[in-house]
Protein backbone atom coordinates (compact mmCIF):
# COMPACT_ATOMS: atom_id res chain seq x y z
CA UNK A 1 0.00 0.00 0.00
CA UNK A 2 1.50 3.39 -0.96
CA UNK A 3 2.04 5.93 2.10
CA UNK A 4 -0.94 7.88 2.15
CA UNK A 5 1.13 10.72 3.88
CA UNK A 6 3.23 11.34 0.69
CA UNK A 7 0.89 13.69 -0.81
CA UNK A 8 2.10 15.99 2.17
CA UNK A 9 5.58 15.69 1.65
CA UNK A 10 7.61 19.34 0.78
CA UNK A 11 10.26 19.38 -2.51
CA UNK A 12 11.38 22.15 -3.54
CA UNK A 13 10.58 23.00 -7.40
CA UNK A 14 12.98 25.93 -8.02
CA UNK A 15 16.34 26.12 -5.55
CA UNK A 16 17.22 29.60 -4.22
CA UNK A 17 20.30 29.73 -2.39
CA UNK A 18 19.92 30.44 1.32
CA UNK A 19 19.91 34.04 3.15
CA UNK A 20 21.99 34.33 5.93
CA UNK A 21 21.09 36.63 8.69
CA UNK A 22 22.36 38.22 11.25
CA UNK A 23 22.19 36.08 14.73
CA UNK A 24 23.06 32.63 12.81
CA UNK A 25 19.01 32.25 11.23
CA UNK A 26 18.83 30.83 7.84
CA UNK A 27 16.07 31.68 5.45
CA UNK A 28 15.35 29.21 2.51
CA UNK A 29 13.49 31.25 0.13
CA UNK A 30 13.11 28.26 -2.09
CA UNK A 31 10.31 27.31 -4.46
CA UNK A 32 8.13 24.14 -3.24
CA UNK A 33 4.88 22.78 -4.28
CA UNK A 34 3.68 24.44 -0.96
CA UNK A 35 4.22 27.98 -2.70
CA UNK A 36 3.49 27.01 -5.87
CA UNK A 37 -0.38 25.76 -4.69
CA UNK A 38 -0.29 28.88 -3.32
CA UNK A 39 0.58 30.80 -6.06
CA UNK A 40 -2.06 29.16 -8.39
CA UNK A 41 -4.35 29.87 -5.40
CA UNK A 42 -3.73 33.64 -5.25
CA UNK A 43 -3.41 33.90 -9.38
CA UNK A 44 -6.68 32.26 -10.01
CA UNK A 45 -8.62 34.15 -7.49
CA UNK A 46 -7.02 37.66 -8.74
CA UNK A 47 -7.95 36.40 -12.27
CA UNK A 48 -11.44 35.40 -11.27
CA UNK A 49 -12.24 38.31 -9.82
CA UNK A 50 -10.93 40.25 -12.67
CA UNK A 51 -13.22 38.56 -15.30
CA UNK A 52 -15.96 38.96 -12.87
CA UNK A 53 -16.10 42.18 -12.18
CA UNK A 54 -14.51 43.84 -15.98
CA UNK A 55 -17.52 44.23 -17.36
CA UNK A 56 -19.61 45.39 -14.82
CA UNK A 57 -23.31 45.83 -15.57
CA UNK A 58 -26.89 47.13 -13.81
CA UNK A 59 -27.90 43.79 -15.07
CA UNK A 60 -25.19 41.18 -14.18
CA UNK A 61 -23.76 38.37 -16.14
CA UNK A 62 -23.29 34.72 -14.75
CA UNK A 63 -19.68 35.19 -13.87
CA UNK A 64 -20.99 38.62 -12.08
CA UNK A 65 -23.67 36.81 -10.04
CA UNK A 66 -21.36 34.66 -8.87
CA UNK A 67 -18.21 37.70 -7.51
CA UNK A 68 -21.19 39.80 -6.35
CA UNK A 69 -22.69 37.02 -4.22
CA UNK A 70 -19.32 35.90 -2.76
CA UNK A 71 -18.87 39.36 -1.80
CA UNK A 72 -22.59 39.31 -0.72
CA UNK A 73 -22.35 36.65 1.49
CA UNK A 74 -19.52 37.90 3.45
CA UNK A 75 -20.86 41.40 3.65
CA UNK A 76 -23.85 39.81 5.37
CA UNK A 77 -21.44 37.59 7.83
CA UNK A 78 -19.00 40.52 9.10
CA UNK A 79 -21.88 43.30 9.45
CA UNK A 80 -24.60 40.51 11.21
CA UNK A 81 -21.19 39.46 13.31
CA UNK A 82 -19.46 42.57 13.82
CA UNK A 83 -21.97 44.96 13.44
CA UNK A 84 -22.12 48.82 11.64
CA UNK A 85 -17.96 48.60 12.30
CA UNK A 86 -18.17 45.42 10.25
CA UNK A 87 -17.33 47.17 6.75
CA UNK A 88 -13.77 48.39 8.09
CA UNK A 89 -12.69 44.66 8.40
CA UNK A 90 -14.75 43.58 5.47
CA UNK A 91 -11.39 42.69 3.00
CA UNK A 92 -9.53 41.01 5.58
CA UNK A 93 -12.01 38.82 6.40
CA UNK A 94 -13.10 38.75 2.69
CA UNK A 95 -9.76 37.80 1.81
CA UNK A 96 -8.95 35.35 4.25
CA UNK A 97 -12.21 33.64 2.87
CA UNK A 98 -11.62 33.71 -0.78
CA UNK A 99 -7.76 32.58 -0.52
CA UNK A 100 -8.52 29.80 2.43
CA UNK A 101 -11.24 28.38 0.05
CA UNK A 102 -9.29 28.72 -3.27
CA UNK A 103 -6.35 26.45 -1.63
CA UNK A 104 -8.85 24.23 -0.34
CA UNK A 105 -11.02 23.53 -3.87
CA UNK A 106 -7.41 23.66 -5.70
CA UNK A 107 -6.24 20.54 -2.87
CA UNK A 108 -9.19 18.65 -4.38
CA UNK A 109 -8.00 19.52 -8.86
CA UNK A 110 -3.88 19.36 -8.05
CA UNK A 111 -2.90 16.76 -5.61
CA UNK A 112 -1.27 18.93 -3.04
CA UNK A 113 -3.16 21.02 -0.58
CA UNK A 114 -1.28 23.94 0.81
CA UNK A 115 -4.06 24.13 3.64
CA UNK A 116 -3.16 20.95 4.51
CA UNK A 117 0.58 22.05 5.83
CA UNK A 118 0.46 23.54 9.75
CA UNK A 119 3.12 26.35 8.56
CA UNK A 120 0.50 27.48 5.61
CA UNK A 121 -2.81 27.52 8.53
CA UNK A 122 -0.61 28.42 11.31
CA UNK A 123 0.34 31.47 9.25
CA UNK A 124 -2.69 32.57 8.69
CA UNK A 125 -4.39 31.97 12.31
CA UNK A 126 -1.22 33.87 13.94
CA UNK A 127 -2.39 37.04 11.48
CA UNK A 128 -5.41 37.03 12.02
CA UNK A 129 -4.56 36.99 16.14
CA UNK A 130 -2.13 39.79 15.58
CA UNK A 131 -4.77 41.76 13.82
CA UNK A 132 -6.97 40.84 17.01
CA UNK A 133 -4.51 42.02 19.46
CA UNK A 134 -3.45 45.09 17.42
CA UNK A 135 -7.34 46.21 17.10
CA UNK A 136 -7.80 45.05 20.36
CA UNK A 137 -4.84 47.79 22.16
CA UNK A 138 -5.38 50.35 19.57
CA UNK A 139 -9.37 51.11 20.55
CA UNK A 140 -9.55 49.95 24.15
CA UNK A 141 -5.88 50.43 25.66
CA UNK A 142 -4.94 48.77 28.97
CA UNK A 143 -9.32 48.34 28.78
CA UNK A 144 -8.55 45.55 26.59
CA UNK A 145 -7.75 43.11 29.24
CA UNK A 146 -12.07 43.16 30.21
CA UNK A 147 -12.40 40.74 27.42
CA UNK A 148 -11.07 38.30 30.59
CA UNK A 149 -13.35 39.55 32.96
CA UNK A 150 -16.64 39.45 31.69
CA UNK A 151 -19.21 42.07 33.11
CA UNK A 152 -21.79 40.79 34.97
CA UNK A 153 -20.37 37.66 36.67
CA UNK A 154 -20.39 38.17 40.60
CA UNK A 155 -16.93 38.48 42.11
CA UNK A 156 -16.43 35.17 43.43
CA UNK A 157 -17.28 33.17 40.42
CA UNK A 158 -14.45 35.29 38.51
CA UNK A 159 -11.81 33.35 40.32
CA UNK A 160 -13.12 30.61 37.99
CA UNK A 161 -14.23 32.49 34.98
CA UNK A 162 -10.93 34.74 34.49
CA UNK A 163 -8.22 31.69 34.26
CA UNK A 164 -10.80 29.70 31.42
CA UNK A 165 -11.40 33.08 29.39
CA UNK A 166 -7.59 33.56 29.63
CA UNK A 167 -6.73 29.67 28.63
CA UNK A 168 -9.33 29.70 26.12
CA UNK A 169 -8.07 33.04 24.54
CA UNK A 170 -4.60 31.73 24.65
CA UNK A 171 -6.08 28.67 22.69
CA UNK A 172 -7.49 30.49 19.83
CA UNK A 173 -4.95 30.63 17.35
CA UNK A 174 -4.11 26.87 18.19
CA UNK A 175 -7.29 26.03 17.42
CA UNK A 176 -8.00 28.11 14.40
CA UNK A 177 -5.11 26.77 12.98
CA UNK A 178 -5.16 22.94 13.91
CA UNK A 179 -9.08 22.84 12.97
CA UNK A 180 -8.27 24.09 9.30
CA UNK A 181 -4.91 21.70 8.94
CA UNK A 182 -6.82 18.78 10.95
CA UNK A 183 -10.08 18.29 8.42
CA UNK A 184 -7.88 18.99 5.15
CA UNK A 185 -5.02 16.40 6.10
CA UNK A 186 -8.00 13.70 7.66
CA UNK A 187 -9.88 14.54 4.52
CA UNK A 188 -7.35 13.39 2.02
CA UNK A 189 -5.85 10.73 3.97
CA UNK A 190 -8.93 9.09 4.02
CA UNK A 191 -9.21 9.47 0.31
CA UNK A 192 -6.08 8.23 -0.48
CA UNK A 193 -6.57 5.27 2.00
CA UNK A 194 -9.63 4.42 -0.13
CA UNK A 195 -8.30 4.78 -3.26
CA UNK A 196 -5.47 2.30 -2.26
CA UNK A 197 -7.83 0.01 -1.27
CA UNK A 198 -9.02 -0.07 -4.88
CA UNK A 199 -5.99 -0.84 -6.06
CA UNK A 200 -5.07 -3.59 -3.59
CA UNK A 201 -8.35 -5.25 -3.70
CA UNK A 202 -8.45 -5.18 -7.51
CA UNK A 203 -4.30 -6.76 -7.78
CA UNK A 204 -5.77 -9.07 -5.64
CA UNK A 205 -8.96 -10.37 -7.72
CA UNK A 206 -6.60 -10.08 -11.31
CA UNK A 207 -4.66 -13.25 -8.92
CA UNK A 208 -8.05 -15.74 -9.78
CA UNK A 209 -9.71 -17.97 -7.35
CA UNK A 210 -10.89 -16.67 -4.06
CA UNK A 211 -8.88 -13.59 -4.80
CA UNK A 212 -12.07 -12.53 -6.85
CA UNK A 213 -13.98 -11.99 -4.15
CA UNK A 214 -11.85 -8.61 -3.64
CA UNK A 215 -14.00 -7.09 -6.81
CA UNK A 216 -17.21 -6.10 -4.76
CA UNK A 217 -15.16 -4.98 -2.47
CA UNK A 218 -13.10 -2.67 -4.80
CA UNK A 219 -16.07 -1.53 -5.85
CA UNK A 220 -17.36 -0.56 -2.79
CA UNK A 221 -14.11 1.16 -2.31
CA UNK A 222 -14.69 3.21 -5.41
CA UNK A 223 -17.90 3.72 -4.24
CA UNK A 224 -16.74 5.27 -1.42
CA UNK A 225 -13.82 7.41 -2.56
CA UNK A 226 -16.28 8.87 -4.88
CA UNK A 227 -18.56 9.81 -2.04
CA UNK A 228 -15.78 11.50 0.50
CA UNK A 229 -14.75 13.24 -2.59
CA UNK A 230 -18.14 15.08 -2.79
CA UNK A 231 -17.74 15.47 1.08
CA UNK A 232 -14.39 16.75 0.78
CA UNK A 233 -16.16 19.67 -1.64
CA UNK A 234 -18.60 20.44 1.35
CA UNK A 235 -16.04 20.48 4.13
CA UNK A 236 -13.11 22.92 1.21
CA UNK A 237 -16.13 25.53 1.72
CA UNK A 238 -17.16 24.83 5.33
CA UNK A 239 -14.02 24.97 7.00
CA UNK A 240 -13.27 28.04 4.90
CA UNK A 241 -16.51 29.76 5.93
CA UNK A 242 -15.80 28.69 9.53
CA UNK A 243 -12.36 30.66 9.36
CA UNK A 244 -14.07 33.75 8.41
CA UNK A 245 -16.75 32.93 10.74
CA UNK A 246 -14.25 32.78 13.50
CA UNK A 247 -12.35 35.69 12.60
CA UNK A 248 -15.48 38.05 12.64
CA UNK A 249 -16.23 36.69 16.15
CA UNK A 250 -13.20 36.96 17.24
CA UNK A 251 -12.32 40.86 15.89
CA UNK A 252 -16.19 41.15 17.22
CA UNK A 253 -15.11 40.42 20.92
CA UNK A 254 -12.31 43.73 20.69
CA UNK A 255 -14.49 46.19 18.22
CA UNK A 256 -17.49 45.75 20.79
CA UNK A 257 -16.16 44.96 23.95
CA UNK A 258 -17.86 45.46 26.96
CA UNK A 259 -20.70 46.82 24.51
CA UNK A 260 -23.15 44.63 22.50
CA UNK A 261 -24.05 46.27 19.47
CA UNK B 1 5.68 -4.82 24.25
CA UNK B 2 8.37 -3.29 22.54
CA UNK B 3 8.22 0.82 22.12
CA UNK B 4 7.11 -0.03 18.42
CA UNK B 5 3.65 -1.62 18.62
CA UNK B 6 2.99 0.87 22.03
CA UNK B 7 3.24 3.37 19.94
CA UNK B 8 0.79 2.50 17.24
CA UNK B 9 -1.57 1.73 20.47
CA UNK B 10 -0.87 4.83 21.75
CA UNK B 11 -2.10 6.92 18.55
CA UNK B 12 -5.35 4.60 18.20
CA UNK B 13 -5.86 5.39 22.24
CA UNK B 14 -5.19 9.31 21.85
CA UNK B 15 -8.05 9.76 18.82
CA UNK B 16 -10.58 8.31 21.05
CA UNK B 17 -10.77 11.70 22.31
CA UNK B 18 -12.94 12.23 18.70
CA UNK B 19 -15.63 10.38 20.20
CA UNK B 20 -16.85 13.10 22.35
CA UNK B 21 -16.21 15.39 19.25
CA UNK B 22 -18.57 13.43 17.50
CA UNK B 23 -21.63 12.93 19.92
CA UNK B 24 -20.72 16.84 20.55
CA UNK B 25 -21.74 17.97 16.48
CA UNK B 26 -24.38 15.62 16.71
CA UNK B 27 -26.40 17.21 19.83
CA UNK B 28 -25.84 20.19 17.77
CA UNK B 29 -27.39 19.13 15.09
CA UNK B 30 -30.02 17.61 16.29
CA UNK B 31 -30.72 20.69 18.60
CA UNK B 32 -30.53 22.91 15.52
CA UNK B 33 -32.73 20.42 13.53
CA UNK B 34 -35.68 20.21 16.65
CA UNK B 35 -35.66 23.72 16.59
CA UNK B 36 -35.87 24.46 13.05
CA UNK B 37 -38.56 21.97 12.52
CA UNK B 38 -40.51 23.63 15.63
CA UNK B 39 -39.86 27.34 14.18
CA UNK B 40 -38.45 27.11 10.32
CA UNK B 41 -38.98 30.63 9.48
CA UNK B 42 -36.23 31.47 12.05
CA UNK B 43 -34.11 28.82 11.02
CA UNK B 44 -32.58 30.43 8.27
CA UNK B 45 -30.77 33.16 10.89
CA UNK B 46 -28.95 30.66 12.90
CA UNK B 47 -27.16 29.12 9.82
CA UNK B 48 -23.92 30.98 11.41
CA UNK B 49 -24.68 29.93 15.09
CA UNK B 50 -25.05 26.20 14.00
CA UNK B 51 -21.49 26.30 11.78
CA UNK B 52 -19.50 28.20 14.47
CA UNK B 53 -20.90 25.47 17.46
CA UNK B 54 -19.66 22.96 15.20
CA UNK B 55 -16.54 24.27 14.10
CA UNK B 56 -16.03 24.65 17.90
CA UNK B 57 -17.15 21.50 19.10
CA UNK B 58 -15.33 19.61 16.36
CA UNK B 59 -11.74 21.80 17.05
CA UNK B 60 -11.21 19.39 20.35
CA UNK B 61 -12.15 15.98 17.99
CA UNK B 62 -9.28 17.74 15.48
CA UNK B 63 -6.57 18.04 18.86
CA UNK B 64 -7.27 14.73 19.34
CA UNK B 65 -6.59 13.45 15.78
CA UNK B 66 -3.69 15.83 14.87
CA UNK B 67 -2.61 14.23 18.97
CA UNK B 68 -2.61 11.15 17.08
CA UNK B 69 -0.54 11.65 14.29
CA UNK B 70 1.99 13.71 16.48
CA UNK B 71 2.33 10.59 18.62
CA UNK B 72 2.47 8.34 14.90
CA UNK B 73 4.81 10.08 13.17
CA UNK B 74 7.51 11.23 16.15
Amino acid sequence: MADPMEQFRIHKVVELPAIHLPGGLLIDPSITNSTVAMLIAAALVMIFFTLATAKAQVIPGRLQVVGESTFGFIDDLTTGIIGSEGAKYFPFVFTLFVFVLAMNLLGLFLGFTATSQLAVTGTLAAMTIALVLIIGFAKNGLGFFKLFVPSGVPIYMLILVTPIEIISFLLRPVTLALRLFGNMLGGHVALKVFASFVVTLGALAAGGGFGLLGIPGAALSLTGVVALTALEFLVAFLQAFVFAVLTCVYLNDVVNLGHHH
Amino acid sequence: MDAHAAKYIGAGLATLGMIGSGIGVGVIFSGFLQGATRNPSAAGGQFTNLILGAALSEALGILAFVLGLVILFS
